[in-house]
């Protein structure tokens, strides 16, 4: 078991190595001079010799890229050219309102995912099983963004519903800083017009990415709900006389939901992409808003800061994943 | 890449006319793609300032934009870029997985060892948002996201391509070859390529519908297409600032472009229940 966790360590160190590697030949592969895109077009030219020395850019690429990694482990991903603030913490800033629009679209995927899931494979072959499926099909075939103002023509402007933007409604004033959150804080706080205004504004861009993923999950416990449903254990607990929820629900999904977890780390990764694209229609004010901008005003450090960050959480996340296997299931402790 | 079954999904009966309705939405798609100036009276970027945003009519049948550009000649015209891209991109992945795939394969040694450690690391990544970066990198325009998603589909063709190429490689005929002297590249392309083709052509009718969501959320977001090209993932990009008031400007190609997804992906099945009989089990 130590084995494979240290393999696995080795592993992140690798692939962390390739992160930095092809952001590093990203950065370089640039259009025009950082140091004459920093300074503006009417930047004398020993101002821009003195700036890429200071960036280190007269160095050989090979300690260009040292560098660049030395600074990363550090903590320092440069300087954003719009904000002239540092990234790295510019970032971090953002992080709790895109963990709350992830969190509560994952709670979401899987509180309507998993019981469908469990529908179909009991209902197997039945019209609610085709119905669902068939949705299951559109869901994959379906551009999140589009969905996203599909949701807030018919909820928000038709109906009135629920709100188009934003966290808050304007005049609520943000619960105190606790997570960042907003709807812990406000309940930590017990400020229920906070926390009422905060749900309400989480409800459309998290149930659009929890829509975008909900297909996925509904196959995949399908699939492993039929095959567990025929092992002879499950048998067994039927002659036992075991009612069917607690059949179903406890001795069938327990086992059903492990090739699940793969699915969480994987589904993290088109969360991190739906968040730039759905934050941009709902203006959440999160990560992927702020590195939207930083796109249309190229405004690479702050780009890069992002892929960087994004692929070491994704891959961390996926270790932390292939490491739960080990928890979950003890044939494979075993194996190693 | 999501390989789970999807016609599989369906009830028997309707496995055939659904793969009828695809095939017929897919052929129906790449018509309008070529024939598109022939098809309307209107011009793709012909404005008309006294017609802007009219809710679909007889002379308009999906209406107009914020130019008075007749919105049904943008989505056909938008069907060349759009299908254009996902091919493409399956193009790039396809060309470069499969020469490298089926080599790593067949080569073994050290040269399999780099190939492998480097499409872990590459599949290790969130794609989607690397492939951003890229694209911000190279210059927004729909040839460079095109050249960042197919660079970065490369390691999943080449998993599929060395996976066959493995299997392939201990069959007798290829050992048989190999003993008679035939040379890598004369194995490649007499024994392996012809038997690896049928599994990736499976996976890239696939990850056409894939790309097609892809290629059009990166035009969406403005590093795609550039206006005033007509493509469907940046027509809903400019559509979505007049969403509220005048629904059918970024309505009607995302119908578009659920439409040929979903017919790319139920081709796809239906594309491995004929080439690749053996996958079809794995799917219950």
């Amino acid at each position: 078991m130590t084995r494979i966790i240290l393999r696995r360590l080795l592993m992140l160190v690798f692939v962390t190595a390739g992160v930095t590697v092809i952001c590093f030949v990203i950065s370089r592969l640039i259009p025009g001079d950082p140091a004459q895109l920093m300074l503006g077009a009417r930047a004398t030219p020993q101002a821009i010799i003195q700036l890429r020395a200071q960036l280190g850019l007269d160095q050989p690429i090979g300690a260009q890229y040292l560098t660049y990694v030395r600074d990363i482990f550090r903590g320092d991903f440069g300087t954003s050219i719009t904000t002239r603030q540092p990234v790295l913490p510019e970032l971090l800033g953002y992080i709790p309102a895109t963990l709350e629009l992830m969190l509560v679209a994952m709670i979401l995927s899987i509180a309507l995912g998993v019981p469908l899931g469990v529908l179909t494979a009991v209902r197997r072959n039945t019209w609610v099983d085709n119905f669902v499926r068939g949705l299951a099909i559109l869901g994959i075939s379906t551009p999140t963004f589009w969905l996203g103002l599909m949701l807030m023509l018919l909820f928000y402007a038709q109906l009135g519903w629920l709100p188009g933007s934003g966290r808050l409604d304007l005049g609520v004033s943000p619960p105190l800083h606790v997570t960042g959150l907003y709807v812990v804080d406000a309940a930590l706080a017990g400020d229920s017009l906070a926390w009422r205004s905060a749900f309400n504004h989480l409800l459309l861009p998290a149930g659009t990415l929890a829509l975008a993923s909900i297909g996925t999950v509904v196959r995949l416990i399908r699939s492993s709900m039929i095959e567990v449903l025929g092992e002879d254990y499950i048998r067994t607990a039927r002659a036992y006389g075991i009612s069917k929820g607690r059949l179903l629900f406890v001795y069938a999904l327990k086992n059903a939901l492990i090739p699940f977890v793969t699915v969480l780390g994987l589904e993290l990764a088109s969360l991190l992409f739906g968040s730039v694209v759905i934050e941009s229609v709902f203006a959440w004010p999160g990560v992927g808003n702020h590195v939207l901008g930083a796109i249309l005003n190229l405004d690479f450090p702050v780009i890069m800061g992002f892929t960087v960050l994004a692929s070491v959480v994704y891959v961390a996340a996926n270790l932390l994943v292939d490491l739960s296997y080990l928890v979950l299931d003890p044939r494979i402790r075993s194996v190693g | 890449m999501n390989m789970v079954s999807i016609a599989s999904l369906l009830p028997p009966a309707l496995r055939g006319p659904l793969t009828l309705v695809a095939a017929a939405v897919v052929t129906v798609v790449c018509f309008a793609g070529l024939a598109a100036p022939w098809l309307t009276p209107y011009r793709p970027n012909a404005m008309d300032l006294n017609g802007v945003l009219q809710a679909p009519s007889w002379t308009h049948l999906a209406g107009t934009d914020e130019l008075g550009r007749d919105l049904l000649t943008r989505i056909l015209h938008g069907a060349r870029p759009s299908v254009a891209a996902a091919f493409g991109i399956v193009g790039i992945g396809t060309a470069f997985g499969l020469l490298i795939g089926t080599l790593s394969g067949l080569l073994s040694g050290w040269f399999d060892t780099v190939v492998m450690r480097l499409t872990d690391v590459v599949m290790a990544l969130p794609g989607l948002v690397v492939a951003l970066a890229l694209t911000a990198a190279l210059g927004p325009s729909l040839f460079n996201a095109v050249v960042a998603l197919g660079v970065l589909a490369v390691p999943a063709y080449i998993r599929v391509a060395r996976g066959q190429t493995l299997a392939l490689r201990e069959r007798e005929y290829v050992l048989a070859a190999r003993s008679m002297g035939a040379s890598t590249l004369h194995l490649m392309r007499a024994h392996v390529l012809p038997n690896v083709w049928p599994s990736v052509l499976v996976f890239m009718t696939f990850h056409l519908g894939a790309a097609i969501l892809a290629s059009s959320a990166l035009s969406f977001i403005g590093l795609g297409a550039q206006p005033p090209d007509a493509e469907w993932g940046s027509m809903i990009g400019a559509g979505r600032e007049y969403v509220l008031g005048h629904w059918w400007y970024a309505t009607i190609p995302g119908v578009v472009i659920i439409l040929t997804a979903s017919s790319f992906n139920l081709l796809g099945d239906a594309m491995r229940d004929w080439l690749d009989p053996r996958l079809t089990r794995d799917a219950t």
